[in-house]
């Protein structure tokens, strides 16, 4: 077990080197950053001066070293775009991020689930089919759109909620909440809407069929046939053997949820990380695209982790695999 | 109850509705300020937020007019004509309540001169800045600046105080690591006080009562909520649902939305920016072309060709919806040394381009590569597109490039174009800022923009000459001289001026500012 882990561990510190590596030859072509640095009136000898003191005359491998040994220290540099330093931006962003994401994951869970238990028992119902084609919408259409259709039919037209940011907050110390505001509430509901609509409809297909699996098991027929209520046949015996392969499913697309809130983030002006990712973007502001993009995969990296050790524990085929490797 | 405090109570009734009605302006555009630190940054937002907070000695006002700010009067010295003397405001208190002094001045001057700042280009000049009493200052340059006032529109006053008890006397930079005070909060003179930032979120500033502008200005706006809104369907939802009362920048598809909405209007007026394409004109053999051992664009018939192949009204009608000015000079109208004659020379005749080309001995054109940014100007890429079918039309075959701006502008600055699209707007609404950047030859101090590998010795010694020449209308006739040999020689091929929109609730009531800095002070509300 503990070799395994470790052998684990190592493998992602080294997939993590590499997404750094491609991160910063990447950068080049994202643009340069001194022209938005410098004002109008600049100079050539200031673009000289400043290509210097950042150290981007370096080659990319150089400028890689120089990230790494700062981040060794806790310290990701000073940000083109804002001139702060990046750690506490990031720390400033992330509350709306994780907020977003967690209240998406928790209504794509929730209703995605409860949504593919019953498209599953009334799988020939009007009611079934009608939420089986419109789950279509959620898997086919652009965020964006989503977003703007959210926006213009609740902001505008209706005038119910905001169209855009995160409403008051309330501030713990780093943290800020605005799970406690009436405005950040409200200011929540589309976001999180538009994020997880397609984890939602993915969850509700997947719940669906596997659902479907099940009920037609000997087991199901057994428990039917012994005169179990319908309810807990239902939702005691089918649903938790359906849950295997949905939660599996759930922890990697919440890694996605975070990662890809890029979009939502831009549409609604919800002040997170990727609004962050995006404007280093455009500002080439690298030492916040080189925290962001290692910031993501050490999230992502640790989540598969996380899954590899849970497969461990549930599965002993991986177990006497390891031994007789050995 | 006596009749004096019934009188009492009327009165406080009266005035209460009047002293409740905090009014409050809700604000957005596409960008946020950069940063508080008033020299790190010569941004247009970064300036539009610090003009509430913070002054300059003078300033533009709405309309674009230089008008006194922290000095009440300006000149040149009578004895030394290298000298500018600033008498200073008196009375003036910065919103902690520290006084408002020549030492302040000092200290602001030379912080902006310093390294890391951005504005210290604009007093690349100045040789010395001195107090001479506690109401007056002098800043001695190397020859006479004839328009030094110009070049202080944008440069803001610290306390001097204030910055050595927070540890922002230097500029912040990139490479300290620190996080400098000034770059959150901010301690100014101007008629709004920061009240908190969230940087890309929101910035609350409030009425400054203790402002010396009081009874000046109408300053009907008491607290201003600034919220940076990036993406523009989500700016004018925000606009129509009456989320916001003022927004700068609605996309020119969206004018007729929202001005045909109950109680929104769009108000616009010309900007201080306009767009051209730059030509490479040395005579050396370029790489983009598919012509051998020459490069086309270094005949002058060319380039008039390609300039009268444009045809700027259709871009006006098709791809501006109407919200451009078509331009023949590459200077907005507000700058000294325009003239309408110039600006109005650009002709679309392609007939007429067709002959000129099969004079130069291009009858059958030729290919040619055009980079184009496409998130800078206003439907920047589109305007691009459109040329290059107007420049089919005499044969010369573009490849359009349409890039991010972080990636377009390197191309000028490192001479890997040859032909290019760029926008510029004049700060010190004077030419000679033109010629400097973008028609004297390219070198260390001068012609950081121009990328078109044009050099005229004798045209870069007037452009030089005329930072020091005193006599105006001398002045003026020279540059009314450099353009001649601008407009001549065809060095860049005029687009159109760029036409600002400023969308705004029916409460709120101001003109556009041609520079697009909203000075809150000047709003009225209905």
């Amino acid at each position: 077990m503990l070799t395994f882990v470790i052998r684990r561990v190592f493998q992602s510190a080294l997939v993590l080197l590499i997404v750094g590596l491609v991160a910063f030859s990447m950068f080049r072509f994202v643009g340069d950053p001194i022209d938005n640095m410098l004002g109008q009136e600049r100079t050539d000898a200031d673009i000289a001066r400043l290509r210097t003191e950042l150290g981007l005359d370096q080659p990319f491998p150089v400028q890689y070293m120089k990230f790494l040994s700062g981040a060794a220290e806790g310290n990701f540099g000073v940000s083109y775009r804002q001139g702060r330093p990046v750690g506490d931006i990031l720390l400033e962003r992330a509350p709306a991020t994780l907020e977003l994401a967690a209240v998406s994951g928790f209504l794509a869970i929730s209703i995605g689930i409860g949504l593919g238990v019953f498209t599953a028992i009334r799988k020939d119902g009007f009611l079934a089919n009608f939420i089986m084609s419109a789950s279509l919408i959620g898997v086919s259409l652009p965020t964006f759109l989503i977003g703007i259709l959210l926006i213009y039919l609740f902001a505008v037209v209706l005038g119910w909620l905001p169209s855009f940011g995160r409403g008051d907050v309330v501030h713990f110390g780093w943290w800020s909440t605005g799970l406690l505001t009436s405005s950040g509430l409200k200011a929540l509901i589309l976001p999180s809407i538009t994020l997880g609509l397609y984890q939602m409809t993915l969850i509700m297909r997947l719940v669906r069929s596997e659902m479907l699996e099940v009920l037609r098991q000997d087991y199901i027929r057994f428990a039917r046939a012994r005169g179990l209520k319908e309810k807990s046949v239902n939702f005691h015996h089918a649903l938790k053997n359906t849950l295997v392969p949905v939660i599996t499913v759930t922890g990697l697309q919440l890694g996605s949820i975070i990662a890809f809130a890029i979009i939502t983030e831009t549409v609604f002006q919800w002040p997170g990380v990727g609004l962050l990712f995006i404007n280093a973007i455009q500002f080439v502001d690298i030492p916040v695209m080189a925290a962001y993009l290692m910031l993501i995969s050490v999230m992502f990296v640790g989540i598969n982790l996380i899954v590899d050790l849970l497969y461990f524990a549930i599965d002993p085929r991986l177990r006497t695999e390891q031994k007789g490797a050995k | 109850m006596t009749f004096k405090s019934t009188l009492l109570a009327t009165a406080a009734l009266v005035a209460m509705p009047l002293m409740a009605q905090a009014d409050t302006l809700r604000w957005a555009r596409a960008g946020d300020a950069l940063t508080m630190d008033p020299h790190a940054q010569n941004e247009g937002p970064t300036s539009a937020l610090a003009h509430q907070i913070m002054e300059p000695l003078v300033m533009r006002d709405m309309t674009g007019a230089m008008v006194p700010a922290l000095a009440t009067e300006w000149g040149p010295s009578a004895d030394n004509p290298n000298i500018w003397v600033f008498k200073l405001r008196e009375g003036v208190t910065f919103h902690d309540g520290a006084e408002f002094d020549s030492e302040d001045v000092l200290f602001s001057l030379n912080r902006a001169m310093t390294e890391d700042s951005d504005y210290k280009e604009l007093l690349a000049s100045v040789k010395e800045v001195r107090a001479t009493d506690k109401y007056t200052i002098e800043i001695e340059t190397n020859g006479p600046n004839p328009i030094m006032p110009n070049n202080l529109t944008n440069m803001f006053m610290m306390d001097k105080g204030w910055a050595e008890a927070n540890n922002a006397v230097k500029v912040q930079d990139y490479e300290g690591g620190e996080d400098t005070f000034a770059a959150k909060n901010a301690n100014g003179t101007g008629a709004y006080k920061l009240v908190s930032r969230e940087p890309d979120v929101k910035t609350v500033l409030a009425a400054n009562e203790n402002y010396w502008g009081n009874g000046e200005f109408p300053l009907e706006v008491t607290e201003i909520v600034f919220t940076p809104i990036q993406n523009a369907a989500t700016r004018v939802a925000a606009m129509l649902s009456g989320e916001v009362d003022f927004i700068q920048d609605v996309p020119v598809q969206d004018i007729g939305r929202v001005d045909g909405t109950d109680g929104l209007e769009v108000r616009t007026a010309p900007q201080n920016r306009v767009i051209f394409f730059g030509l490479n004109q040395a005579a050396e053999d370029i790489a983009g072309d598919d012509v051998d051992g020459i490069n086309p664009m270094s005949d002058v018939r060319v380039r008039k060709a390609m300039s009268m192949a444009i045809d700027r009204d259709a871009i006006k009608k098709v791809v501006m919806r109407g919200q451009s000015a078509p331009a023949g000079m590459i200077a907005p109208p507000f700058v000294n040394g325009w003239n309408e004659a110039m600006d109005s020379s650009s002709k679309t005749d392609v007939d007429g381009a067709k002959a000129l080309m099969t004079e130069a001995g291009y009858a059958d054109g030729f290919a040619i590569t055009l980079n184009c940014p496409n998130d800078r100007y206003i439907n920047d890429e589109k305007i691009c597109q459109a040329a290059v079918g107007m420049l089919a039309k005499i044969g010369v075959k573009v490849n359009l490039d349409a890039k991010p701006k972080a990636q377009h502008f390197p191309l000028l600055s490192n001479l890997e174009t040859d032909f290019y699209m760029l926008g510029w707007g004049v700060p010190t609404y004077d030419s000679e800022y033109i010629f400097n950047f973008l028609t004297h030859t390219k070198g260390e101090k001068y012609g950081s923009w121009n990328a078109t590998r044009f050099s005229d010795t004798d045209l870069d010694v007037k452009i030089e000459a005329l930072a020091s020449e005193t006599d105006l209308a001398k002045r003026n006739q020279m540059i009314n001289e450099i353009w001649t040999v601008v407009q001549d020689q065809q060095l860049y091929i005029p687009i159109h001026h760029q036409v600002l929109n400023w969308g705004m609730a029916s409460n709120v009531d101001t003109i556009v500012a041609p520079d697009d800095t909203a000075h809150f002070k000047y709003f009225k509300m209905k």
